[in-house]
């Protein structure tokens, strides 16, 4: 498209288009932190299979990469890996489901008020599932980490 | 629209949901592993090393490193594909991407077959 | 309504902040400040026009039908995209009401903006109906048909064609903040449309949106779907559109069948 090419970027939301997804309802909400899990679960990904390979290096380098990371602040670190990856997980399956069309209800003819029938609360309630059990994962790693 | 593709989008994003889908079953076990003895018992060198020697959850480990990586750096490809739109953007993003996912799983698996054979 | 003003015959009032710049002229963007009057049922386009006549004659707005069927008044109004015709000043519930240029699109000047690269996403989808024509059809020997279609039929695609192309599912859609080759959730839909449409048989167009700027960066944010004044659900299109590309969709698309007609002149 020829348009395209020349194409103005005037009024673009861009990023910053992001910050405030509460004014579109939980689905925007939803799709804001799998983004951000997203994201975050991959820096940490890439932590982790770095960090772990020092047990090539014996049994000091082990144990001095866990005075690193059995710290209080590693733990609080887990734990919001913890969530980030239960939140990821569930609302992600919830997605799977969705973008084969499953649970957003068929076409209808439109009538007053317009209540779309995709935005309904079989999917409100998934994304409020995966945020509880998010902060469940999230408690119970509290407790096996800070359990000891 | 430009049509040289080895893999259509549509392929590439049925990759990216069988690998999300598959990933939680490795990473449920990886956990797992870390929860059927005490926590802190569990991170002790002894331990960590009886598990790299067992093959099954060395072929757990493997599975979790060649699937998350894909997925991982799949949705950041996606992620930094949607902010610019030119071709020297999008082919530096989509070499990047393919470069560190072959880069994370080669130093992964560097991991395991060392850790295997000690 | 707490924190209106009232004047001395009891008029109630309302503070409109209304986005001003002109990219022609290349001036810097203000928002300029009116005390409105309003009742009950005052629409923001009601108060909009309401500056033009008595305190601004130069804010520029677009604006036609005035009852949400022609699209042309769509506008950011306090954060959100909607029809100013659609939307009462008392239903917004705030003291201060601020409208901007609908967001994701090139202003021209104040409240108008430039639905160029809008209408090409929606051209490039080829939103028509493409079928064998009778003449070249060797199923029948007769020059004109009609299409056989169901109530069940119409149903599949009826919702997705009350499209006013207003733009504010293009506006509220975050990949389109970043993104200026996706489609958009309106060209999307109306993908949506033709392709479950049983009049149309085209062959490709599952292949114009299986693209890395195609249908795959829809990720199902849904605001599209919230802020559509028509109730399309161009979120529920999209994602039916994407379980065929999947080749998981329950539906399988048959073609309408063809009823001769009759134009024998001796039946006349």
């Amino acid at each position: 498209m020829k348009e395209l090419e020349h194409d103005s970027r005037n009024n673009l939301e861009g990023l910053k288009g992001w910050l405030n997804p509460s004014r579109y309802g939980w689905e925007r909400i939803s799709y804001w932190f799998q983004r951000i899990t997203g994201v975050f679960l991959l820096i940490y990904f890439i932590g982790h299979v770095y960090e772990t390979s020092t047990i090539v290096n014996g049994q000091n380098a082990w144990e001095s990469f866990l005075e690193l990371t059995q710290t209080v602040w590693g733990h609080l670190f887990l734990i919001m890996v913890i969530g980030a990856s239960t939140f990821h997980s569930a609302n992600g399956i919830r997605l799977v489901f969705t973008h084969v069309g499953i649970g957003l209800g068929t076409p209808s003819r439109p009538d007053y008020p317009y209540s779309p029938s995709s935005l309904n609360y079989r999917q409100k309630s998934g994304i409020w599932i995966a945020l509880i059990l998010s902060a469940a994962a999230m408690y119970y790693g509290f407790t096996v980490l800070f359990g000891e | 629209m430009e049509r040289h593709r080895i893999l259509k989008e549509s392929q590439i994003m049925k990759i990216h949901y069988i690998t999300g889908i598959a990933a939680i079953f490795v990473v449920a076990v990886h956990i797992l592993m870390r929860l059927i003895v005490p926590f802190g018992s569990s991170l002790e060198y002894d331990y960590i090393i009886s598990n790299y020697k067992n093959i099954f959850y060395v072929f757990i480990l493997e599975s979790i490193l060649v699937l998350i990586s894909i997925h991982g750096f799949n949705g950041i490809r996606i992620i930094l594909l949607e902010l610019r739109q030119n071709k020297l953007w999008e082919n530096m993003i989509t070499i990047m991407t393919i470069s560190a996912t072959i880069a994370l799983i080669a130093y992964g698996t560097r991991t395991i077959i060392l850790a295997n054979g000690l | 309504m707490n924190n209106s003003n009232k004047n001395n015959n009891n008029e109630k009032k309302i503070v409109l902040k209304i986005f001003r710049e002109n990219t022609a002229q290349k001036t810097d963007s203000h928002y300029d400040t009116f005390n409105v009057p309003y009742k009950k049922w005052t629409t923001v386009l009601d108060a909009l026009l309401h500056v033009k006549s008595y305190m601004d004659p130069s804010v520029a707005i677009r604006y036609s039908c005035r009852m949400a069927s022609c699209g042309s008044c769509g506008m950011k109004i306090n954060g959100i995209p909607r029809l100013a015709c659609y939307t009462k000043i008392s239903e917004l519930e705030t003291s201060t009401i601020e409208c901007g240029p609908l967001p994701n699109l090139p202003v021209i000047r104040d409240l108008v903006t430039d639905f160029s690269r809008f209408f090409n996403h929606h051209k490039n989808i080829q939103p028509y109906i493409q079928s064998k024509d009778g003449v070249d059809d060797p199923d029948t020997e007769k020059k004109t048909f009609s299409f056989y279609q169901s109530p069940e039929d119409v149903d599949k695609y009826l919702q997705f064609s009350y499209c006013i192309k207003c733009g504010l599912c293009y506006s509220a859609c975050p990949t389109v903040g970043t993104d200026l080759k996706f489609p958009g959730p309106q060209a999307l839909s109306q993908l949506y449309r033709y392709f479950a449409d049983t009049r149309d048989a085209a062959k490709n167009r599952l292949d114009i949106v299986d693209d890395r700027h195609g249908i795959w960066r829809c990720h199902f944010a849904g605001s599209c779907s919230k802020v559509c004044p028509k109730g399309i659900d161009p979120a529920l299109g999209i994602q039916l559109l994407r379980s065929y590309m999947l080749g998981i969709s329950k539906n399988e698309k048959k073609l309408a069948k063809k009823i001769e007609i009759q134009t024998d002149e001796e039946n006349i």
